[in-house]
């Protein structure tokens, strides 16, 4: 079969058949749009958690040559023995304590940029004003109030922080987004392969003669599924690529313009998603409207349409 | 070229036989008249050649297959060596007469120059030169019948099957058809058509299997519809003379 043959057949078949083939595209670009929202609130999770949320319940900062604020740090940054202090009486603090990890300000500095990427205007703060920091992990996350009131206010430290309980409910918010949008892209992936399959019906309905004389002539299996096999692909890849820029445009025009914009305060607070990962996702979303065209596409075929 | 041995079909386990233990051989080149009343087995025996359906007992060679122990994935192969013409010309509405055609080869992949030369010369075969650009509701049933004939040749198959393709037409256009399929007969095409029209049969004179309630009751060389050979004859001559008039019309 030449391809511009094929390629008529295919637009045949689409033509005579638009409205099911756009509600395809529809229902594909609502349920891979929800699939990488879901996606995209679960990055988001990891990307505000960063790289110490889970393994460490108390992070101690070092007072940095730029830190001035705290009384603590009146004398500038803080001595290496000031640190062989904290690290003695968190070593005394067992077994509360159940694992220290130090990390310097070049290594804080370097994650630091990694996990703000996306942002612009936190991403050219220097090395120096990077605090170096001991990150304990507690046995009972609970007891976190110990340890800020032993080293509080202790000199050369900056601060005590207590980070889990920061970003709790931002966190708890975004499970349920992305719990619901993903319950909700299983529910319109559900819709779409019933979709598929009745429009896979109807057009082979429509073109039932055609099919029939292509059997008889010996037409190879391949030959007669490939037109519908190829419709349903387009349909779902251009429902997958209005999906991804949705996707794009929300994050593009919600996250980015509201979270991280220069003149707003928030996004000090907590790195966003950026279009980057959008980008990341977008060849997943793909794939996954391959498989699904793919396969419901093969299935009805051979359930449908004998050959 | 088409071989029965010892063949029966019966489409519902322990159901009637549509053929019962019927053998028979057709040679390259024959032309065979298969008649016999509706029921008596004719289109059962045509969709075994073409393995819409596998038979319950024996063996059907065709073209040199052995055709009922076919995996699936080989039928199109033999298919592609089989023409069908049915009695409701099955064309493709949106098509005309020149696509309807092509379509065939376009879908078996040939090449373009291919199409360019034998559409033409398949539609010239069956009588339908100057009609390539028209649709099919825009021609007479004949004219139809001989677009889906030029389809079933056009691919150049070494068997022809047709299945009543007269059987919507009236006695001058029906002997017309058969005319254009002795014509494709004649290029060495071997050609079997299922047909229940008496003076058909009669006219042309052609080796006749008779079918009768899936029983073959007879097989002979040279021979009219209905075994009674004095009204044979008298109907062929009759109809011999009304040939010879019409073309003298």
């Amino acid at each position: 079969m030449r391809l511009t043959f094929l390629l008529g057949e295919v637009g045949n078949g689409i033509r005579r058949n638009a409205s099911m083939i756009v509600s395809v595209v529809l229902v594909s670009m609502v349920s891979l749009f929800f699939l990488g929202a879901g996606l995209l609130a679960q990055r988001e999770v990891s990307v505000a958690k960063g790289f110490w949320y889970d393994k460490v319940q108390v992070s101690i900062f070092f007072c940095t040559p730029q830190s001035t604020q705290a009384e603590s740090c009146a004398d500038g940054a803080a001595t290496q023995a000031q640190k062989d202090q904290v690290k003695s009486q968190l070593d005394g603090m067992k077994p509360l304590v159940e694992h220290v990890y130090y990390e310097s300000a070049q290594q804080a500095y370097d994650r630091f940029k990694k996990q703000f990427r996306s942002s612009p205007y936190l991403s050219d703060i220097s090395a120096d004003a990077m605090p170096s920091s001991y990150r304990v992990k507690l046995s009972d996350p609970d007891k976190y109030n110990e340890i800020v009131a032993s080293f509080d206010g202790q000199p050369g430290v900056e601060a005590v922080s207590d980070q889990s309980s920061v970003l709790s409910t931002f966190f708890k918010l975004l499970r349920v987004i992305s719990v619901g949008a993903v319950a909700l892209a299983v529910v319109m992936v559900i819709c779409a392969i019933l979709l598929i399959t009745t429009t896979i019906r109807q057009v082979a309905y429509t073109r039932r003669r055609q099919v029939s004389i292509m059997r008889l002539v010996g037409a190879s299996s391949t030959v007669i599924y490939l037109p519908f096999v190829l419709e349903i692909l387009l349909a779902t890849l251009v429902g997958a690529g209005l999906a991804v820029g949705l996707l794009w445009a929300l994050v593009h025009y919600g996250v980015e313009g509201l979270f991280n914009d220069t003149g707003s305060s928030t996004g000090n607070l907590v790195s966003m998603i950026g279009t980057t990962d959008v980008w990341d996702f977008a060849p997943w979303l793909f794939a996954g409207a391959i498989v699904i065209a793919l396969a419901t596409a093969w299935v009805t075929l051979r359930r449908y349409l004998r050959v | 070229m088409i071989r029965f041995e010892h063949v029966t079909k019966r489409y519902a386990a322990g159901g009637p036989a549509a053929l019962d233990d019927v053998s028979l051989d057709i040679d390259r080149g024959e032309f065979v008249f298969v008649v016999g009343a509706s029921g008596s087995g004719k289109s059962t025996l045509m969709r075994l050649v073409t393995r819409e359906i596998t038979p319950t007992a024996g063996s059907i060679l065709v073209a040199g297959r052995d055709v009922a122990p076919m995996p699936e994935r080989k039928v199109p192969s033999l298919r592609r060596d089989i023409g069908v013409v049915f009695q409701d010309f099955r064309l493709l509405e949106g098509k005309t007469v020149y696509q309807n055609v092509a379509f065939v080869l376009r879908v078996l992949g040939s090449k373009r120059h291919q199409i360019k030369q034998l559409v033409p010369e398949t539609l010239d075969l069956v009588g339908l030169d100057g009609m390539a650009g028209r649709l099919p509701h825009e021609l007479s049933g004949g004219e139809q019948q001989r677009v889906a004939i030029a389809r079933a040749v056009v691919k150049k198959p070494p068997i022809l099957l047709a299945d009543e393709p007269t059987g919507n037409l009236d006695p001058d256009t029906s002997a017309e058809i058969v005319k254009v399929l002795d014509r494709i007969n004649k290029t060495g095409t071997t050609v079997a058509m299922a047909t229940h029209d008496q003076g058909i049969v009669d006219v042309f004179q052609k080796r006749v299997i008779e079918l009768k309630n899936g029983e073959l009751v007879r097989d002979e060389a040279r021979g009219g519809y209905a075994r009674d050979e004095t009204r044979e004859r008298e109907r062929a001559a009759q109809r011999a003379v009304e040939a010879l008039e019409r073309d003298e019309d």
